[in-house]
């Protein structure tokens, strides 16, 4: 049911510093929460992010509970050259997603 | 006629102070017991070992006054050239109240072009957030902000 949300220029000049903005949907249940019951609600979170430009990595984040639902990261690479880019969500309860996104390089 | 109207009207704006004053007070000592301010100290000794922290170079980016404590927008920017030979490790982002003291570790490199990293946080007090980040050259340099938070996050029931 996750999906993800990524938003990377498709063209860009050589040099030219690109945003990258990511969204995955997730609940991110803190684990600190319980149920009118009195019952503790489980973790349930994304524990890490990563970018990998062409298979190199660039940016990797470790997420928190303290991380909003939905987590949405952007950050910034320099585009050289022409290629993909590979995200990697990982989470609890087996939680693996990944997408990706081209850009051309002129 | 006309005086009894203003005092009724003093006596219920009084009476309505004192019901929220005293309305806020159980919303306060609801929150079991978290990261402390000595508990986010250990965590950023974590991080940063024995080296000295310095102050500067980093912003930190969140609205001081928030309304919901479940999305609040944050963004750590750090000055720095982004070379091969000058540029930001990682950054690391603490709070003393939620909780857990660690809210997020962001890993960039010399690629990155920009240290300016942005995301969306969970607040579950009033508090103070410290942003810290490691430079390539192995000096760490910190910046703190204090965000009120009316509707906290993170210990709510579920329905």
């Amino acid at each position: 049911m996750a999906s993800a949300l990524i938003n990377v220029p498709k063209k860009a000049k050589r040099g030219e510093i690109i945003e990258i903005k990511t969204l995955m949907s997730h609940i991110m249940e803190t684990g600190y929460r319980h149920t009118a019951a009195g019952q503790l609600v489980p973790r349930d979170i994304i524990t890490s992010f990563t970018c990998r430009f062409n298979g190199a990595e660039i940016f990797r984040a470790d997420l928190f509970p303290a991380i909003a639902a939905n987590p949405f990261v952007t950050f910034f690479t320099i585009a050289n050259e022409s290629g993909k880019f590979d995200f990697e969500w990982i989470g609890d309860n087996g939680f693996t997603e990944t997408a990706s996104a081209a850009i051309s390089v002129e | 006629m006309r005086k009894s109207h203003a005092s009724t009207r003093r006596r219920f704006l009084g009476l309505a102070g004192s019901a929220a004053a005293i309305g806020m007070v159980p919303v306060v000592s609801l929150r079991p017991a978290g990261a402390t301010p000595e508990t986010m100290a250990a965590a950023i000794r974590n991080v940063v070992g024995t080296a000295t922290v310095q102050t500067g170079k980093v912003k930190l980016d969140v609205p001081p006054l928030v309304e919901n404590g479940n999305t609040v927008p944050m963004t750590v920017s750090v000055t720095s050239p982004m070379t091969e030979e000058d540029y930001v490790k990682s950054i690391h982002v603490f709070n003393e109240k939620n909780p857990q003291p660690n809210i997020g570790n962001f890993y960039l490199g010399p690629k990155a072009g920009r240290a300016q990293v942005s995301t969306r946080i969970r607040l579950a007090d009033s508090q103070k957030i410290i942003a810290i980040a490691r430079l390539s050259d192995g000096s760490f340099w910190s910046v703190s902000a204090d965000v009120v938070v009316t509707l906290a996050a993170c210990t709510e029931e579920v329905i």
